[in-house]
């Protein structure tokens, strides 16, 4: 084989090769046959072998503290985390999450507490939604896709917890990560955009930073996360049990 | 009997301009409101993220429940073959079409995001009672379209009685989806309650006849045309009937209430609080929205008296208005139960009754659902056959003897 030959086999074959590479990584829209990573990207469908939970311990929660609301504040853009909802009325504005007091009439004995969107299981807002706009996810968060609500507001008359917000005017100053629009619903998202980065969400984390540490956050169906255990050991309450909706959020201590 | 003709109403007279200027007017302020909802945000409304649902809704659903109600005349002339209602179905028909297109007008307009109409046309979450509404109030248009064909058509005559039975069905559908909205939401007090559907079919009975018979009299005064006593005091009779009917619902509902500890609660915020909502409920909805027009209907004197007809029709739909500001609004002032037994409070007002004041362009945005209502009713009266040329004694009465 002359040398002549020899460089058009080897660019034949350097055709032929990145010829059938191409035809590989386009064999279909959409399908990657080549991973660059062996992390889970974002893109990539999240699994029901995880259950996300918040276990709140309301003997660590004092009336003074709010930490997780302040958090939760500035982490996703709204209340006194974002320069917005100027016009709105103190009950037109969003709420993502509030600290609740409760008292036992009898006996005086008081707790406070911080309430948000209970990550149920079995959700109203999901049921009742006209478009499905209101979703779970399969880990267990439960979102609104904003691109198809069309701000009927139904969740918000199903949600027995009152978690759920009406955007009442126009938003400009807002997380790329947690976007809010006119005209549609929102509620706390778990910090789902932490979540899927392996972090725990903004309340939790600035919890376990104060001196209460009154939330932990972790896997309800792992029975060797350090939730589960807490919840095997001490056990948890679910508000308004009675609708066995199964929220993923607990608490600890409400009825003394 | 003899036979009976419909025509057109004929001739622009100032009554008929000045019935035109004013939906019209009502229907241009509602748009007018609409567009300023929607252009500065719910902001501007008395919603709020409590009152989630405000004075839009009460009117949009009073609209819709009336519509399947406004039916009913049609139905007893189609599926139970009361001779005597046959010529009145038309206008039955059509003023159920109108009704729930005024309703339906307002709860769209009143959407966060009216702009995605296609979107709730196209992506359907089948669990939800307000996805099922959405095709039972498109197919009540097209059932109750097919329904008016058959009866304005010669040549369709024949499939009227199956025509008028399905849409008798439909309509009972429509409103047991209508009351299931609320019945089914188990999260507040108000609610959560399989009365719902049968309450608001029933409701529907007696807003959508009330409205029927002061159309009736106001387009036969207005165009001269002779409408019979005999036909006039068997829909106020039934009319009566179906008030009754209503405050029986209301009763059960709230005996149930009573009798259960758990929701004490709610049956003393509606019965015997300070609030509006008992004001409302004692006052309008049941003095003058119920005992009143009952009274009236079947008094010897005031029962045919058109006037008195007139003011007990108009009595039963402000009645109905007020119940379903009741339901809707009082149902979700009266403070979710988080903790059952234990007193709340919190920055966003646990444990409070939720604040409400309805504002201008809610009420616009309202009462233009009902120009709109009215303004296909006299449009469509104008240029097809829906009102029969007389109502006389004589014309619909086959028993009928000069004494």
């Amino acid at each position: 084989m002359s040398e002549k030959e020899q460089v058009n086999l080897t660019r034949r074959k350097l055709i032929g090769g990145t010829a059938a590479a191409m035809a590989g990584l386009t064999i279909a829209p959409g399908i990657i046959l080549v991973e660059t990573s062996q992390a889970r990207g974002k893109d990539e469908a999240v699994t029901d072998a995880v259950r996300w939970g918040i276990l709140i311990n309301t003997n660590n929660c004092t009336s003074d503290c709010t930490g997780c609301v302040d958090a939760c504040q500035n982490e996703n853009g709204w209340g006194a985390g974002s320069t917005d909802e100027t016009h709105s009325a103190p009950n037109q504005k969003a709420q993502w999450i509030r600290k609740v007091k409760v008292t036992d009439k009898e006996t005086g004995y008081a707790k406070t507490l911080p309430m948000m969107c209970q990550h149920c299981e079995n959700p109203p807002c999901v049921d009742v939604c006209p478009t499905g706009a209101s979703f779970k996810r399969v880990d267990g968060i439960v979102l609104v896709d904003k691109h198809i609500c069309i701000g009927c507001r139904y969740c918000m008359m199903a949600c027995p917890y009152k978690a759920r917000s009406f955007i009442h005017e126009t938003l400009t100053d807002q997380r790329s990560y947690a976007p809010r629009g006119q005209g549609t619903v929102e509620s706390c998202t778990m910090c789902v955009h932490r979540v899927d980065d392996g972090k725990d969400p903004a309340c939790v984390e600035a919890c376990s930073s104060s001196f209460n540490s009154a939330m932990i956050f972790g896997d309800l169906n792992d029975p060797s996360s350090e939730i589960s255990k807490e919840l095997q050991r001490h056990g948890g309450e679910r508000i308004r049990a009675d609708l066995r909706l199964n929220p993923g959020v607990r608490y600890q201590g409400i009825y003394g | 009997m003899k036979k009976i003709r419909f025509s057109e109403i004929g001739g622009f007279t100032p009554g008929y301009l000045l019935v035109l200027g004013i939906t019209g007017l009502l229907a241009v302020l509602g748009l007018g409101a609409a567009l300023y909802m929607e252009h500065s945000g719910h902001w501007v409304t008395g919603m709020n993220n409590e009152i989630v649902w405000g004075t839009p809704h009460v009117f949009a659903v009073f609209l819709i429940v009336a519509a399947s109600g406004a039916l009913n005349v049609a139905s007893i002339s189609s599926v139970f073959q009361k001779t005597m209602y046959k010529p009145l179905a038309r206008l039955s028909g059509l003023l159920a079409i109108a009704l729930l297109a005024g309703g339906l007008i307002v709860l769209v307009l009143d959407l966060g995001h009216p702009d995605r109409l296609i979107v709730a046309m196209t992506y359907y979450n089948f669990k939800s009672i307000f996805a099922w509404n959405i095709y039972l109030y498109i197919g009540f248009f097209a059932v109750v379209i097919f329904y008016l064909m058959t009866m304005m058509e010669r040549k369709m005559n024949g499939y009227t009685r199956a025509a008028g039975t399905a849409a008798f069905i439909w309509r009972l559908a429509l409103t047991t989806g209508t009351g299931s909205i609320f019945g089914f939401i188990v999260a507040r007090q108000a609610y959560d309650a399989a009365i719902y559907a049968p309450m608001f079919i029933i409701m529907s009975f007696s807003f959508g006849l009330a409205i029927f018979i002061l159309m009736l009299m106001t387009i036969y005064h207005g165009t001269d045309r002779e409408l019979g006593d005999r036909i006039l005091f068997r829909l106020k009779n039934l009319l009566g009937v179906f008030v009754a009917a209503v405050l029986m619902f209301v009763t059960i509902y709230f005996l149930t209430n009573l009798y259960a500890t758990e929701h004490h609660g709610i049956a003393g915020f509606i019965l015997a609080s300070d609030h509006i909502y008992t004001k409302l409920f004692w006052l309008v909805q049941i003095i003058f929205g119920s005992i009143a027009p009952l009274a009236i209907l079947y008094n010897p004197v005031t029962g045919t008296s058109r006037v008195w007809i007139g003011i007990a029709s108009t009595l039963v739909i402000l009645g109905g208005l007020a119940q379903i500001y009741v339901i809707i609004i009082g149902g979700q002032a009266f403070p979710l139960v988080l903790f059952p037994g234990m007193e709340v409070s919190s920055s966003f007002a646990d444990g409070i009754v939720a604040s409400y004041s309805p504002s201008l362009p809610e009420v616009l945005l309202g009462t233009g659902g009902i120009g709109v209502a009215l303004i296909i009713v006299a449009l469509a009266v104008k240029v097809l056959r829906f009102i029969p040329q007389s109502l006389a004694d004589a014309d619909v009465d086959p028993h009928y003897s000069a004494d």
